[in-house]
């Protein structure tokens, strides 16, 4: 069967001007797959979180061309931009970054609202068939301050799961976890690349973590080194 | 459905409460002086402008004093020196054919009533003592109807005069010095000289003392006569206009209409004009103040509730909320506050407005000159919300530009 191309990047460049001018990434040029699970591997400063948010459409000052899912994403408006994030990126970070006056559900439930398809009571049904998927139903009425860092990132990992975005995006989801909770944060990211076709682009240091994943992209000076 | 936008602002409010409630209470104090000092301003205005249209007239319609000129022309005295001499000419000040005039003033769509008028300057003498002052020749139905005279009777009625060719109807102050009581006699004597017996029919007492010790109302007819005048001689028609702000223009035009000069009151009371101007300026300046103070505490809680929020903007913006939807969650915070303070505000204004309407002042101004007033609180009302949507929109305009990567990257 073809691969479908659901992610592209052309020739993408980026500097940094402050404090010295200084080229982070160069003609970086590269195929993300539908139902693909990759990583972005490399040391600290290659570039490799530079081009995630370059990826994610929120940093738009690079040169080179985007396209995700056959459209082209370099050069659109910024509410234009947003409507896309939030219909077709989910995104887990390293941090868990949810927000502390919500309960987990209402955390889940808002990307879903702001897009609007489906009905308030919809939604909430949405979101609780994610965290039972994910293990954590029992802590959905609970303030997202309150839950251990494991159950955050879970939470945080329904939150982008919620709009079944086409791509998820991680910057080290499994950088505070212990081995454990990270075991369970790749089963899932493995079993919705597999069983519902989203692509993970993940960033991260670990290397157990890459190595099990689909195919590995090395960064190295703002290159890429092998993919 | 409530957007998803109201229902993040609504849980930033709640979580805050204490901070929304004190942020509500700025803006509460700050529209009920708002109100309370621009009622004020009208009430008093409304008492002032009465006290003063006791005797007053809107519009006073008079033949203005000519200054004679020299009967040589320009041409001549250049040849030649001519000495003049310029007074006032001495011709009649009676405004002529009088009850056409008044017919045709009272046509005017404008003109509520007029009232035709002789002024006569007098002496009072009682034996000896004698004051001097200004009686007032009048028709007694239209003069009741201008100026109310009859509210300011304190002893008789305006009436008497109807069926007392020579009733005259005394300042208190005059009855005071001469102690005069009713059905007394009194002979007046006028600038030129004729000599009237006259019979004290009532007093008046109005909060001028300078009316009170000097004025006197008496029938059309005694006026004349007083003047040596027949029953045509007319010096003055007073005008009442529908609103008194616009008797300028209306001043103006009836000039024309009649060819005599006319008078608006706000000419004729200079000072007082501008002693309400200043009063508006001031009272204007002291309530946006105190709403400008107002602002800034909505404008704090919103602009420290942004700052402590970075990161959550952040998130929404990663999860495509756009520029517009942050800052519609911020001033709709703001707004919150605003419309909360803005309604306490109402309504504190209305108790303090019927507080103050039910203090007791004095035997002349009764009870303290202020009522509701719909329009000023409902304007108070729009500008409490026009100012809290600014104090929250600034900031959000700020949230909205906050960049997600360099959130995430710190």
């Amino acid at each position: 069967m073809e691969k479908k191309v659901i992610l592209k990047t052309e020739g993408i460049g980026k500097y940094f001007y402050d404090p010295i001018e200084f080229k982070v990434l160069d003609n970086i040029s590269f195929e993300a797959y539908k139902g693909e699970f990759l990583t972005l591997v490399g040391k600290s400063g290659s570039g490799k979180s530079t081009l995630l948010y370059i990826l994610s459409t929120m940093d738009t000052d690079y040169e080179g061309r985007l396209i995700i899912d056959d459209e082209k994403i370099t050069g659109q408006s910024l509410n234009n931009l947003a409507a896309i994030r939030n219909k077709n990126i989910g995104f887990v970070f390293q941090f868990h970054y949810l927000l502390p006056e919500f309960s987990c559900l209402k955390n889940i439930m808002i990307p879903a609202l702001k897009l609007g398809k489906y009905s308030h009571a919809e939604v909430e049904q949405h979101a609780y068939e994610k965290l039972k998927m994910l293990g954590i139903e029992d802590q959905a009425l609970k303030p997202a301050s309150k839950l251990s860092g494991g159950q955050q990132q879970r939470v945080s990992i329904a939150r982008a799961l919620i709009n079944s975005p086409k791509i998820i995006m991680c910057d080290e989801p499994t950088g505070n976890l212990d081995s454990k909770n990270s075991r369970i944060v790749f089963d899932i990211f493995q079993q919705v690349a597999r069983d519902f076709g989203q692509t993970i682009i993940a960033v991260t240091h670990d290397n157990d973590f890459a190595a099990a994943s689909d195919r590995t992209i090395e960064l190295s000076d703002g290159k890429i080194l092998n993919q | 459905m409530a957007g998803v936008n109201t229902e993040i602002a609504l849980t930033h409010i709640l979580t805050r409460k204490r901070q929304t409630i004190v942020a509500a209470l700025g803006v509460m104090i700050g529209i009920a002086i708002y109100i309370c000092l621009n009622t004020l301003v009208i009430g008093t205005n409304r008492y002032s402008d009465n006290a003063i249209f006791k005797t007053t007239p809107h519009i006073r319609i008079y033949k203005e004093d000519e200054v004679s000129r020299p009967l040589t022309k320009d041409s001549i005295q250049k040849k030649s020196t001519v000495i003049v001499n310029p007074k006032i000419s001495n011709i009649s000040k009676n405004l002529i054919n009088p009850v056409k005039l008044l017919d045709e003033i009272k046509s005017q769509p404008e003109v509520t009533s007029a009232a035709q008028m002789v002024t006569a300057n007098l002496f009072y003498n009682n034996g000896k003592s004698q004051l001097n002052g200004s009686g007032w020749g009048i028709n007694i139905a239209e003069a009741n109807a201008m100026f109310d005279i009859q509210s300011t009777m304190v002893d008789g009625d305006l009436r008497t005069l109807l069926n007392t060719p020579n009733g005259i109807i005394l300042g208190v102050g005059i009855a005071d010095k001469l102690s005069l009581k009713r059905n007394d006699n009194l002979s007046v004597i006028s600038s030129i000289g004729v000599i009237k017996l006259m019979k004290v029919v009532g007093f008046f007492k109005t909060s001028n003392l300078v009316t009170d010790k000097g004025k006197s109302y008496m029938n059309l007819a005694a006026a004349q006569q007083l003047l040596g005048q027949g029953p045509s001689y007319v010096t003055d028609i007073y005008v009442k206009i529908k609103d008194p702000d616009q008797a300028p223009k209306y001043a103006a035009e009836l000039s024309k209409i009649t060819g005599y000069t006319s008078e608006d009151w706000q000419t004729a009371n200079e000072l007082f004009v501008a002693g309400k101007k200043i009063r508006a300026i001031m009272f204007a300046v002291i309530s946006w103040a105190i709403l400008l103070v107002a602002a800034f505490g909505i404008y704090n809680i919103v602009n420290m509730t942004i700052t402590q929020k970075m990161n959550d903007i952040a998130i929404l913006k990663a999860n495509g909320f756009s520029g517009m939807d942050v800052i519609k969650i911020f001033v709709t915070e703001a707004m919150i506050m605003g419309i909360i303070g803005t309604i306490m505000g109402f309504l504190l204004a209305a108790l303090i407005v019927n507080l103050l309407s039910h203090i007791y002042i004095g035997a002349d101004i009764g009870y303290f000159p202020i009522e509701f007033e719909l329009s000023v609180s409902l304007t108070g009302v729009w500008v409490g919300l026009l100012v809290t949507f600014g104090a929250g929109f600034i900031p959000a305009r700020k949230a909205a530009k906050v960049d997600p990567v360099a959130i995430f990257r710190k």
